[in-house]
């Protein structure tokens, strides 16, 4: 097998004496779609702000095609590869849904310190950031502020900025929470389009097991910030871990 | 049009029509308006519109709290100040100085942010209120260089004096230098003002109100907050010095109280919430209401409290001491009634 693109070695991380996230150690390929369940409060999404670097480890590591990141600043991981949407949605609220997504395009083509042009203006980063509106369904909205739209829809526009930030390694936290039944598929057929592109690996934390079984290539467990299984889905959602702690329910329900 | 306006059409045809007035009346004031009140009064309205269009780039757009818009305002008008006293009147002074003057401002604003942005915004606003303070200190006790309270007149180039007569007169406005001062200020200033309105349309502008919206979201699909947020910084602190500058020029006279006091700091505050935060044209019609009111509040009020007499408790109400007190209900109403300034209000109501 080819070296991991992502590891995470020993990683752990102290809130005052409780440990939310103990000493995990992973390794993540390219090529991979790995779901990570366990219950609220288990350390999923601070398992992921480590990653991202919205907060430093106590101890442990982050590494990036071997490289250690743990110095480097959100930006910077963000532009080294690592793409992050929010389980609590995190958008400019005052800008359009089009503007939203033009600002990651416009970070990708370096434009940032792009002082003289006209935004608006820039023919190929609007048709970018349409293309990307199109795939989740929300061009029609291109021109609404974004926050006049509805849950569901804002849910589609985080995943869609991390879709047109097009990292290297994709977290999704809880892609469709508080989606209705008709909008959570768009999302879950992107994700799976993801997969189908071979250099792209998906790190997606989710509760709904029959997802899960579609999805993901591998499951982790984590459990009071611990790893507490690793492997095939199969096995996994099979094994003694999984059964006594949900007792074959969607994870969601405990 | 489009591309003089960066794209950033007023969207509302009473803001349009307002902006238009102002243009019109300012471009031939010295015509329209003759008298030195006047024209005195619509030059300033030029200054304030890029002092308060620089500051909005800072606030409205990159959220960027700061204290220290006067002391970036007033090195500009020391720059040309002391380089007019020192290199002699010339025009060659008055580029020196306008040019050494932003510099100056950038760099320091350039510290003061690199050492304060990466921390935290608000740390930001402490340390140039704290910067602020001492420059303003400094001017006053180096009197050997500055002139202290005092402050320091000085002569520009001859041909902006007015006793330089290049003609007669044209429709009853005699052609001398004065003429020149006020139109190399009203051009300084429109082309400082588009110049901010291009930056704020540009793709860096995106990525200021991206980070004013939500810094966290900003940083995470890649942009550094903190090196865009010390360039907001840089850019308003230079063009806040060069309408310094242009203020100099006009005025022949720099001194605390006129281009250094924190008075005018808080000037800057009001004329940006109410002309509209965010909306470079928020600056043009605060800074021409507020300028206004300063200037002609008191004489209204004058000969209002005259109409009353004999009325009780009015004339006291509206004499002419009292104008602050009208200025801040004035302000207070605005605020209520425009939460989001005259200008978002019109586009809103369009
Ligand atoms: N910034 C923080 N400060 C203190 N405690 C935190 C912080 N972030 C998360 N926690 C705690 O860490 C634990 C794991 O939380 P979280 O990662 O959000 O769980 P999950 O995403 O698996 O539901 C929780 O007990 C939570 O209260
Ligand atoms: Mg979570």
């Amino acid at each position: 097998m080819s070296p991991p693109i992502l590891q995470t070695r020993d990683l752990t991380v102290r809130f005052g004496g409780h440990v939310a996230v103990d000493a995990v150690t992973c390794d993540f390929h390219t090529g991979q779609l790995t779901a990570i369940v366990g219950p609220n409060g288990a350390g999923k999404t601070t398992y992921f702000n480590l990653i991202s670097g919205q907060i430093a480890a106590t101890a442990g590591s982050v590494r990036l095609r071997g490289r250690d990141i743990g110095g480097l600043s959100v930006a910077a991981r963000t532009r080294a590869g690592i793409g992050r949407a929010f389980q609590l949605t995190n958008l400019f609220p005052n800008l359009t849904v089009l503007e939203n997504v033009r600002l990651v395009v416009q970070c990708h083509a370096q434009q940032g310190f792009n002082l003289w042009s006209m935004a608006a203006s820039h023919r190929e980063l609007t048709d970018r950031a349409m293309a990307v509106l199109e795939r989740v369904r929300l061009a029609d909205l291109a021109g609404q502020t974004v926050s006049e739209l509805s849950h569901g829809n804002q849910r589609k526009l985080e995943v869609a900025l991390l879709i047109a930030l097009d990292p290297a390694v994709y977290m999704f936290d809880e892609p469709t929470a508080g989606m209705s039944v008709d909008e959570a598929p768009v999302v879950l057929d992107l994700i799976a389009e993801l997969k189908e592109q071979s250099d792209r690996t998906v790190l997606l934390v989710e509760h709904k097991m029959d997802v899960i079984a579609r999805l993901a290539d591998r499951i982790i467990v984590l459990h009071n910030g611990a790893l507490a299984a690793d492997g095939e889905p199969a096995e996994v959602i099979a094994s003694d871990v999984v059964q006594e702690a949900y007792m074959g329910r969607d994870l969601e329900d405990v | 049009m489009r591309a003089v306006l960066s794209g950033d059409m007023p969207r509302s045809r009473v803001l349009a029509l307002i902006l238009a007035v102002i243009l019109v009346a300012l471009a031939l004031a010295p015509f329209l308006f003759p008298g030195v009140r006047t024209v005195d009064t619509a030059a300033r309205i030029c200054v304030f519109v890029v002092l308060v269009a620089s500051y909005d780039l800072m606030l409205g757009y990159g959220g960027i709290v700061s204290f220290a818009h006067t002391m970036f305002f007033g090195i500009g008008a020391y720059g040309i100040a002391l380089a007019s006293t020192h290199m002699g009147r010339g025009f060659d002074a008055l580029i020196v100085g306008a040019g050494a003057g932003a510099l100056v401002a950038a760099a320091l604003a350039l510290v003061i942010g690199l050492f304060s942005l990466r921390v935290r915004a608000i740390f930001f606003a402490m340390i140039t209120l704290a910067v602020a303070s001492a420059v303003a200190v400094l001017v006053s006790q180096l009197s050997g260089l500055t002139g202290g309270e005092d402050g320091l007149t000085f002569q520009t180039p001859r041909a902006l004096s007015p006793a330089f007569r290049f003609g007669d007169s044209l429709l009853g406005v005699k052609l001398n230098g004065k003429l020149l001062v006020y139109y190399l200020v009203f051009v300084g200033a429109l082309i400082l003002f588009l110049l901010l309105l291009r930056v704020v349309n540009s793709p860096f502008g995106r990525v200021l109100q991206a980070i004013r919206e939500n810094d966290f979201r900003a940083e995470a699909i890649g942009y550094r907050v903190v090196y865009y947020r010390v360039a907001a910084t840089c850019l308003s602190a230079s063009a806040a010095a060069l309408a310094g500058s242009l203020y100099a020029i006009w005025l022949r006279y720099v001194g605390p109280d006129t281009v250094l006091s924190m008075e005018i700091m808080i000037d800057i505050l009001l004329m940006v919430v109410i002309g509209g935060m965010g909306t470079m044209y928020g600056a043009v019609i605060g800074a021409t209401l507020f300028v206004l009111a300063q200037n002609y509040l008191q004489a209204l009020m004058g000969s209002a409290s005259g109409l009353v007499e004999g009325v009780p408790v009015l004339p006291q109400l509206l004499s002419a001491d009292r104008w602050l007190l009208w200025l801040g209900v004035l302000f207070v109403l605005s605020v209520y009634f425009f939460p989001t300034g005259v200008v978002g209000r019109l586009r809103q109501g369009r």
